[in-house]
């Protein structure tokens, strides 16, 4: 089975990531980067299907030019190849666009199983693969965290809010990872040699017949004001006490009497 | 031009979810300072009942979509369906829930309706005719404002945060013909937790237990008992096996906004507190005076959760009686 992994470069989540000078971007200097965690699950179920019954593994990434780090992990983890949008004209697109990107991408692609993650824990958007799904007219399930392949069709486990639901799906046909999905394999040191002469496709928005004016930080339709950080709590009012019930009616007392949550 | 505003509800078994709630409220908010209409929008099979429900939150107008196909959500059926009246209805302003239903479907409308969203929103702000929505982004280091260009503009509210406005009206109920479309999903199976588990994104109170509990959830389980609250878990506590990958609260698990999240034997690493950061209060209980978790919290106990974990628990129960 053909199948081709999306996969975004994201700061790492123990990154400090502060609002640069122009008020509407993060500072990217000091920043490490590494693959969104979602996708690690989505390059791991990938490889898992290709182990089981053979075929290929691509990883389709738009990102600037040091996201091929992130494309080689994934080859370095067994992906086969990578195809990599790297334009400075998509730089800062938003997810939609960057679903248009993708979505271009793949029509060149050969597939019949797209998996992604549900979220990149950059800009939290929760959009691009269901964007891509319905750009390409195939179906999705999200936050998947079981999967099963039989003749043609897909078995997702998707969780919602109290529970799981089992949906079927006919191929081609995209899913987004949750976690539980597996536990993605960390790249061998011969995995990380091969990676290095997996073949990487660069492509360019003008590559992909993409309309330059649909895609970049200009065109954005979701247009970002300014970026700050969230407003500062009060200073924690410690609870002191002799013993732990003096302590427990002091907190129950509070929460009973001031917040009124109780 | 477009105008108006559709509140997207949402219902499962014959219920309408706390966020349908929250979107007429947050709609209703919309709409009168926009000086348009709020139109409740409700997907179903035999859902009449709940549409009369809806009219408690003050939707000019409700419209139902009741047809067997759509009696469970699937991403097709749902999409097409809303797309169509949209198209028909051609409102500036759709508000939905940043739930797993309205995370799958958000990208899937805008791709359809060409248009942009901005996804779990805290706040949504409006000047000068102009809508500001403010969402947490780096797991919640960084507060965006957003505007969004050309209509429809999608909004999808973290849920627990907007306030429920009841404001009653005799709004009109239409029922428009449906077509599901092409449908290429089937829902071939539901697997729901016990009914009187109460559901983490919708909890109004949480007790959240991490490593600190060594795995002994009993004296948290009776905390959240007494106190009517869901329990969470850190992803610490999901590795061990201790607590399902559903209990997890953080970056990679749920992202929760109760009235009162407490914390125990949870240290508060950055990813922990990317996914509870918009609670209303934090109380922290660790028995490390050092932990980070006490410098995001409002009130904090320094002590050993298994003393003071049941002792907060009696307390509560006297209060309560
Ligand atoms: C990519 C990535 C994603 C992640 N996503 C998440 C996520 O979504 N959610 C998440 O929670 N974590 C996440 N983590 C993990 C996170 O970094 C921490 O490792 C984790 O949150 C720690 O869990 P903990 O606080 O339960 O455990 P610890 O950090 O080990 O803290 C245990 C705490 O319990 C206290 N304690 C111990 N015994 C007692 C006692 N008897 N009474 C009172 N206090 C006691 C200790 O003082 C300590 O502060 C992620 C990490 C990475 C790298």
């Amino acid at each position: 089975m053909d199948i081709v992994v999306l996969v975004k470069q994201v700061p790492d989540t123990e990154s400090l990531v502060q609002v640069a000078d122009d008020g509407v971007s993060i500072k990217k200097q000091d920043i490490k980067w590494i693959m969104n965690p979602y996708d690690e699950l989505a390059v791991e179920a990938a490889l898992q299907i290709k182990e089981a019954q053979g075929g290929t593994v691509t990883i389709l990434s738009l990102g600037p030019e040091k996201a091929i780090e992130t494309i080689r992990t994934a080859l370095a983890m067994g992906a086969d190849q990578g195809v990599h949008i790297n334009d400075p004209a998509a730089e800062g697109s938003d997810s939609l666009a960057t679903a248009k990107l993708l979505a271009a991408a793949l029509k060149d692609i050969p597939y019949e199983l797209i998996i992604a993650g549900h979220r990149a824990v950059d800009e939290d958007n929760y959009q691009v693969a269901s964007a891509v799904a319905e750009l390409l007219g195939i179906p999705q399930v999200s936050m998947v965290n079981k999967v099963e392949l039989t003749d043609g069709k897909i078995t997702c486990h998707r969780t919602i809010e109290g529970g799981t639901v089992v949906v079927e799906a006919s191929l081609p046909a995209l899913f987004t990872t949750q976690r539980g999905l597996n536990e993605p394999r960390y790249a061998s040191l011969p995995g990380i040699m091969k990676a290095k002469k997996k073949p990487v496709d660069v492509k360019t928005v003008a590559d992909l017949g993409v309309d330059a004016a649909l895609v970049g930080a200009a065109n954005r339709k979701v247009k970002i004001k300014s970026l700050r950080l969230p407003p500062e709590r009060q200073t924690v009012k410690m609870i002191e006490g002799e013993a732990a019930s003096d302590k427990a009616t002091a907190l129950v007392k509070i929460l009973h009497e001031e917040t009124k949550i109780i | 031009m477009a105008q108006g505003v559709f509140a997207i509800t949402e219902q499962r078994d014959g219920e309408l979810r706390k966020v349908s709630f929250e979107t007429v409220s947050e709609g209703r908010r919309v709409a009168d300072g926009l000086g348009t209409e709020l139109t409740a929008v409700l997907l179903g099979s035999g859902v009449d009942g709940l549409a009369e429900e809806l009219k408690k939150y003050g939707p000019d107008k409700i419209l139902v979509a009741d047809d067997a196909g759509l009696a469970e959500y699937t991403t097709d059926a749902y999409s097409n369906v809303l797309a169509e009246l949209i198209q028909s209805s051609d409102p500036a302003v759709i508000i939905m829930g940043a739930s797993a239903q309205g995370k799958d479907l958000a990208g899937r409308l805008a791709a359809k309706l060409d248009a942009g969203v901005a996804m779990d929103c805290v706040k949504v702000q409006l000047e000068n005719g102009n809508l500001t929505y403010t969402r947490p982004m780096f797991g919640g280091k960084i507060n965006a404002d957003v505007e969004i260009e050309g209509a429809p503009q999608i909004v999808a509210i973290r849920p627990n945060v907007m306030d429920i406005t009841e404001a009653a009206k005799n709004s009109a109920i239409e029922k428009p013909a449906v077509q599901l479309g092409e449908v290429k999903t089937a829902i071939v199976e539901k697997k729901m937790e016990t009914d009187d588990k109460v559901e983490l994104t919708e909890a109004d109170i949480i007790v959240s237990g991490g490593r600190g509990t060594g795995g002994d959830y009993a004296g948290i389980e009776a905390l959240a008992d007494a106190l009517g609250a869901a329990v969470g878990a850190s992803r610490s506590a999901v590795d061990e096996g201790w607590r399902p990958h559903s209990d997890q609260v953080g970056q990679t698990g749920k992202t929760v906004s109760p009235t009162l999240y407490v914390a125990c034997g949870i240290s508060g690493a950055i990813q922990h507190l990317a996914g509870m950061s918009t609670s209303k209060y934090i109380v922290a209980i660790n028995k490390d005076e050092e932990a980070p978790i006490f410098s995001k919290a409002d009130f904090g106990i320094v002590g050993d959760l298994f003393e003071l974990v049941p002792a907060i628990t009696e307390e509560v129960k006297k209060v309560k009686e």
